[in-house]
């Protein structure tokens, strides 16, 4: 059937809109971070330019080197608590429980908590961890302590404390989503076999979902890699991120050429982890059929 | 049923406790929300509303809760609108350069925010969009536009063509067989979508942060209160969030069961 032109007309008008929309007001802007990564600052204006001075002093600089490694460390510290929380849990969610009604509840329980602002979710633990906090107050109060320990606030482990938190589910989800996926027949062969819950777990269920631990594992990383609540929260001097330090270039030190080099990096970073978790993600796949 | 070995009933402690982690901070907040007491610590003081009037007595939070409310508001009625132009785009033609284009529309929702909210900053400034909450609003429309289109996408891909056919061929017109076919179709993805995106704008930080001028949303009023200290008041509008969003997921659940 032809349409008449004026509807064609319509339809295009209609269609443009999302792609001018996404085009203009999405890729161009990470394009266009990209080039500022480039520029030269000469205060107090950006001039644009192409050198890699930026890039450089991010490299050198111990002041920002420092940082980035601490950021990266922290994040997989934060990755490795998150998968070691959350895989027994997918696991018992998918293999012990047998009800389906009580695996339906317990596994909305560890979702729904993202639908809680992300923020508060944060600022709890800053009100749980500080000196005077709900903690400290309650070991005091039960009698187990003398004086308030001062092992949690404003350093790295409440950082880490606080972002596995907030990113456990982001973990729990694709492993529960795999485990659930592997033929239960494959157990059950297993099991037939005269191997052990160990060795089922070693040679069947572990290789099996390996690509829910990747996707996982990627994805609390590149979150808590990037996250702009904790450190402010509860993280100390000794506490400061990627995160802050974009956001002194984009404030107080005014720098942004180096604030979007900076910025780029972490760009290139995630896409790169994205690339990796797809490419996992289709050898896993591989592996199941 | 069969009984639990030793390991297993380990296991269903340590679920217990990973429960228990995730939920006793939110019980703490909602404790404290009701403390009698300005410094949040055990035993505790009493019960008292003190802080929640103090939360209605605050103007500066109440403008900032109206800010967000209207970001929220805008930015969703926005992202829905193009993102489902855009999915049905993306579901019906083939164009080049289509996979790219999906690819970017998704990408704010992996990326950390403030890479973000830094490429909006850099790009607004120099098309002259000074920072402000509209600034807020069409930064979230675009940022949440991936939340729509994969949800859209996933219930279109389940939609059967051939009903669109079954319509042309009745003599409705295109916008007559989107109203009357289509939307019918996509619906509870919409709906569902836009609570996701209704949830996400209201509690949005990195963006915001970097896009707001002197009109700030209430995550940002939480934000720079605390980056001073605690306040109790925190606590009691902290609660009345929490308990909002239980209202919104236990409202999108029912919406969605009853759509199957």
């Amino acid at each position: 059937m032809r349409r008449p032109a004026s509807s064609m007309l319509l339809t295009a008008g209609l269609f443009a809109l999302p792609l001018g929309w996404a085009l203009l007001l999405l890729i161009v802007p990470y394009l266009l971070m990209i080039a500022v990564g480039f520029w030269t600052r000469q205060f107090p204006l950006f001039v644009p330019d192409f050198q890699f001075g930026n890039y450089l002093q991010l490299f050198s600089d111990p002041q920002y080197t420092t940082v980035i490694l601490r950021t990266l460390k922290i994040a997989a510290m934060v990755t490795g608590c998150a998968l070691i929380l959350g895989y027994p849990l997918a696991y018992f969610l998918v293999f012990t429980l047998r009800s389906d009604r009580l695996r339906n509840l317990i596994y909305m329980a560890v979702i729904v908590p993202l639908w809680v602002s992300y923020l508060l979710r944060a600022y709890t633990w800053k009100i749980i961890l500080g000196t005077d906090g709900a903690l400290n107050s309650a070991l005091i109060w039960l009698g187990l302590i003398d004086t308030p320990l001062d092992a949690f606030l404003y350093n790295q482990t409440a950082m880490v404390i606080t972002l596995t938190y907030i990113f456990v589910p982001f973990m729990v989800m694709p492993i529960y989503a795999v485990l659930e996926n592997i033929p239960k027949g494959l157990i059950e062969a297993s099991e037939d076999l005269g191997i052990g819950p160990l060795g089922t777990f070693r040679h069947v269920i572990a290789p099996l979902s390996l690509g829910g631990v990747v996707a996982g594992a990627m994805m609390t990383f590149c979150l808590s890699f990037g996250d702009f609540v904790a450190p402010v929260l509860v993280g100390g001097p000794d506490g400061t991120m990627v995160a802050n330090l974009l956001q002194t270039q984009f404030g107080a030190a005014l720098n942004w050429p180096l604030g979007s080099a900076l910025a780029t990096l972490v760009l290139i970073m995630v896409l790169a982890i994205l690339g990796l978790t797809g490419w996992a993600e289709r050898a896993s796949a591989r592996n199941l059929r | 049923m069969k009984q639990l070995l030793w390991w297993q009933k380990g296991m269903v402690g340590f679920v217990f406790g990973v429960l228990a982690f995730l939920y006793l901070p939110i019980v703490v907040l909602v404790v404290f929300s009701f403390n009698d007491s300005k410094v949040t610590s055990f035993p505790l003081s009493g019960f008292t509303w003190h802080w929640y009037q103090a939360v209605f007595a605050n103007a500066q939070m109440l403008t900032a809760l109206k800010n967000s409310l209207i970001v929220a508001t805008c930015a969703t009625g926005l992202t829905l609108t193009i993102g489902t132009l855009a999915a049905l785009v993306l579901d019906r033609h083939d164009f080049p350069g289509k996979g790219l284009f999906r690819n970017a529309i998704l990408l704010p929702l992996s990326l950390p925010g403030l890479v973000t909210g830094i490429a909006m900053l850099n790009f607004y400034k120099q098309i002259g969009i000074p920072q402000s909450l509209t600034a807020v609003v069409i930064g979230h429309a675009t940022a949440l536009l991936g939340v729509v289109v994969s949800q859209v996408m996933a219930r279109l891909a389940k939609t059967d063509h051939r009903l669109l056919e079954a319509s042309a061929d009745l003599g409705a017109g295109p916008v007559e067989t989107f109203f009357r076919v289509t939307l019918p179709a996509i619906r509870p993805a919409i709906l569902g979508a836009g609570l996701l995106s209704f949830t996400l704008s209201f509690d949005e930080i990195p963006v915001t942060y970097f896009l707001t001028g002197r009109d700030i949303t209430l995550p940002i009023y939480i934000y720079s209160t605390l980056r001073r200290g605690i306040t109790p008041e925190i606590n009691a509008i902290g609660s009345l969030i929490v308990l909002v969003s239980l209202l919104l997921i236990i409202l999108s659940v029912g919406l969605l069961r009853d759509r199957k």
